[in-house]
């Protein structure tokens, strides 16, 4: 199963739309699709508006690949359950969010290593078809908790 | 003590979560904006408030009105949030009250602190950013939600 998540604030329809029309080139398997209010008629995949935590996780454990816009819920998730997630970024350009902070976020996680990001539709089209037919395995491995040295710094905090 | 920690719904709770170990020993009350994240800190009070943006300043004070009603009655020694709007409230509010306040300005923001990390900065009794490279005198890095 593929889950595709965009967060629950704005639509973002050339990340659903680039989904749904590469579908049939992965063989139609079960995409599951957060949508939030997307214009777009979804042909190829099951759609779902708001998801709670408890079955957000779930989706996540279930999936093969996590695809996402580069919002850090997501992102620290699937990083903490071990699964590769493939990421793109919303722009201002096309009033996909109110700033340019996602592409800053994608370019600097992109850079670490951390995560697969496709900077536009088809990229986001070539990635998808390359780590669904390929190896694809989780980039990076997140432990449960923040950093040490954090949260020794709160602890401190709290304390003082 | 009693800490108070507010985050917004999604990647702002999230990272809140991963906080957790510093409350140990503790008594916690947590604050978001959606009901069905009570789920994810079962066993703890779970207060929730409107979300508020900039955009939409009858939302904002609703936010604020429910943030206050509940500062009042939890009493916290101290209040630590992620963001976004309800937490910065809280950092606002708790300066009111003489409470201790940290913000931890979201690991999503790379190339600036947030607009209400900025804000925040006048208020808080300690600002964290995620990132070394946005240090300055006032905000400290110790670290980042991620390990």
């Amino acid at each position: 199963m593929i889950f595709i998540t965009i967060g629950t604030q704005e639509p973002f329809d050339r990340l659903i739309k680039a989904m749904d029309e590469v579908a049939p080139k992965l063989g139609n398997p079960e995409i599951i699709a957060q949508i939030s209010g997307s214009s777009y008629l979804v042909k190829n995949m099951k759609t779902m508006d708001f998801i709670a935590p408890s079955e957000f996780n779930d989706l996540v454990k279930r999936a093969k690949i996590i695809v996402s816009h580069a919002g850090m819920g997501t992102i620290i998730s699937a990083l903490q359950l071990r699964k590769p997630i493939l990421v793109m970024p919303r722009l201002l350009k096309f009033g996909e969010h109110r700033n340019e902070h996602q592409l800053a976020t994608a370019r600097k996680f992109d850079r670490l290593n951390y995560i697969n990001v496709a900077y536009d539709e088809q990229e986001l089209q070539e990635k998808i078809l390359e780590m669904y037919f390929g190896e694809s395995k989780s980039l990076h491995e997140l432990g449960d908790f923040a950093s040490p040295e954090l949260i020794e710094s709160l602890q401190e905090f709290i304390n003082e | 003590m009693k800490i108070l920690a507010i985050a917004s719904a999604g990647g702002h709770w999230i990272q809140l979560l991963r906080l957790q170990p510093s409350f140990e020993g503790h008594e916690v009350v947590f604050m978001s904006t959606k009901t069905s994240f009570a789920s994810t800190v079962s066993g703890y009070k779970f207060l929730v408030v409107p979300d508020a943006n900039r955009k939409n300043p009858f939302k904002m004070l609703s936010t604020v009105l429910s943030v206050f009603k509940h500062i009042k009655a939890v009493k916290p020694h101290i209040i630590i949030t992620t963001g976004a709007a309800p937490g910065l409230i809280g950092i606002v509010i708790g300066k009111l009250f003489g409470i201790k306040t940290a913000w931890v300005d979201s690991i999503a923001n790379v190339q600036t602190i947030s607009m209400s990390g900025k804000i925040a900065r006048y208020f808080a009794t300690k600002i964290y950013t995620q990132w070394p490279d946005l240090a300055t005198k006032g905000t400290i890095y110790r670290g980042n939600v991620l390990s």
